[in-house]
């Protein structure tokens, strides 16, 4: 039930011109970000003399990619996440969901898993342009795989929290420009408190949790937090519709 | 085939301290076709909210062939098809798009899947339909999608929340063809506020005024009380009403505002055809006969009262 939910949300959003339009953009950004990362690669490293200074090229690349890859995911995810509740809400279409045998938990975690998989092909499609450099080099595949395991799941947690904002209301744009705001907020929260490093406020930020991954980094806690998150606000989705069918 | 299919008990909606519908209960068996009555604003709607699960109930249950809607919804809505006000269309999606997804949604065994949909689109005059866009189908053939959607998964009750509204007068025949076809072998629930709709394909009727059931019954009596026992006379010379009333039947005689005499007989007696006589032996004038049939608000007004007297 799950998956035929998900096959609908990744049906819709190729029959509009708006999925195919986001993953052409995003691939243009990331593919103009590789090559500009290649380019410079060879003008720096050509004038690093001593090997202590050098730096191998997948982290180089791969560090100018995956960073502008999860500051674009913050406009990208706003984009496609504020339609899946609250598009339906406003054409009434819910009703149709809510009618079928179906658990609401059911409803919000096809919705999820369509929201993911559309944005999996987006990173899969960016691994490969990466992985594209193994032609002439050895490639630190562990690194790629942190890295793309790191932005998955911040592209995960956008979307749980667009999900959430997107069953608040029922005008996609008001959705999408505050699920902006709150994950930019989100990101930035450890730029505020950078003074103070054992902060509360800079721990729940997003970015905070995203380093260690871009470093290549793989740390428990992390995925904790990030599964957390993730949880959070679908349980919180499902709230949300359960208070629909209870106060009408 | 007396089963119980639907099983409404002091059904009631509060909101926001205002009853929206109070103490509704009643049941339905198979092979029923129940019309749902009621003016604008009266409860139609969230009293079939509640049927299919869509808004919990202030107090009161539903049972679903016996299965508690609150206690075990996924087991009661998969027998429950249900097409409301404005139908639930995904408009990006092709019709046999939409269809294969409610199919899947609604349990339909992956194998039947193309053949339900198959069946559904002949049911409902769909088939040529099935490649387009529902945003470019007319009103009337997203109604119908949202009919198919409603009985692919051959439930045993359907739920139709006003399926004739935008139609055109064809359509509208076939839809209420096809309602009572549906009737044959499902439990079928519509509300409407069209009355000769509901005397046409309704076994039930049940008025619901106000949040309140104010008629419940066969939908013999309603269509007593609709033609009763009146008629609307036009004459060009009208006599004293003592001349009319000489008439055999005619028990008493109003003056209309438009200039029409509402002619009431007693029951049982037609004084039609004694009436033509007369206005065509005395030179009346007689231009218009007819029967006068009560419009849905007097028939409330009539019925409320009713309720009240007994």
């Amino acid at each position: 039930m799950i998956f035929t939910i998900a096959r609908k949300e990744l049906k819709s959003l190729f029959a509009s011109p708006m999925g195919w339009v986001i993953l052409a953009l995003l691939q243009f950004v990331f593919g103009t970000f590789f090559l500009i990362g290649i380019d410079q690669y060879f003008q720096t490293m050509s004038g690093m003399i001593r090997p202590e200074q050098r730096m191998g090229v997948t982290e180089f690349v791969g560090h100018n990619v995956f960073s502008i890859a999860s500051f674009v995911m913050l406009f990208a995810v706003p984009l496609l996440s504020m339609r899946l509740i609250s598009e339906e809400r406003r054409q009434q279409t819910l009703t149709f969901l809510f009618s079928a045998p179906l658990s609401l938990t059911e409803i919000v975690l096809g919705k999820f898993v369509g929201l993911v998989s559309f944005l999996t092909i987006v990173i899969f499609l960016m691994a490969a342009m990466m992985s594209s450099l193994n032609l002439w080099s050895d490639l630190d595949f562990g690194y790629i795989f942190a890295n793309v395991l790191g932005l998955w799941f911040l592209v995960a947690s956008f979307s749980a929290l667009g999900i959430y904002v997107s069953s608040l209301t029922h005008q996609p744009v008001v959705a999408g420009i505050i699920t902006f705001v709150a994950l930019f907020a989100l990101l930035i929260l450890d730029h505020f408190f950078a003074g103070d490093p054992s902060s509360t406020m800079a721990y729940l930020s997003l970015m905070r949790h995203f380093e260690p991954f871009s470093r290549g980094l793989l740390d428990s806690s992390d995925f904790v937090y990030f599964l957390l998150f993730i949880i959070t606000f679908l349980t919180l989705t499902v709230r949300r519709l359960d208070a629909d069918r209870l106060r009408g | 085939m007396n089963t119980v299919t639907v099983e409404a008990s002091g059904l009631t909606r509060i909101y926001g301290g205002r009853e929206a519908v109070s103490d509704v209960s009643f049941t339905l068996s198979k092979g029923e076709v129940l019309g749902f009555l009621g003016p604008n604003g009266a409860g139609k709607s969230t009293t079939m909210k509640m049927l299919t699960g869509n808004l919990a109930p202030s107090s009161g249950s539903v049972k679903i062939c016996g299965i508690d809607m609150v206690e075990n919804p996924k087991e009661a809505k998969a027998l429950i098809g249900y097409l409301p006000e404005s139908p639930p269309l995904y408009r990006e999606l092709t019709v046999d798009e939409f269809l294969t997804v409610a199919a899947r949604l609604h349990r339909v065994s992956r194998s039947h899947v193309k053949k339900a949909v198959q069946i559904v689109k002949e049911r409902c005059g769909l088939t040529e339909m099935g490649k387009r866009l529902i945003e470019n189908l007319s009103k009337g053939y997203q109604q119908r999608v949202g009919i198919a959607q409603a009985i692919i998964h051959n439930p045993m009750v359907v739920i139709l929340d006003e399926p004739t509204v935008g139609l055109d007068p064809i359509q509208i025949r076939d839809i209420r063809a096809l309602i009572k076809e549906l009737g044959g072998e499902h439990s079928v629930i519509l509300s409407t506020h069209i009355l000769p709709e509901v005397e046409m394909i309704c076994d039930h009727v049940q008025i619901i005024h106000k949040g309140q059931l104010v008629f419940n019954g066969s939908i013999d009596v309603l269509r007593q009380q609709r033609h009763g026992n009146k008629l609307l006379v036009g004459l060009h010379n009208p006599p004293a009403s003592e001349e009319l009333l000489k008439v055999p039947g005619v028990v008493s005689i109003d003056t209309l505002p438009n200039g029409l005499l509402r002619v009431r007989h007693a029951e049982g007696q037609a004084p039609a055809e004694a009436l033509v006589q007369a206005a065509v032996n005395n030179g009346w004038g007689l231009h218009q006969i007819n029967p006068d049939q009560t419009t849905l608000e007097e028939v409330f007004v009539q019925l409320t009262f009713q309720e009240l007297a007994a």
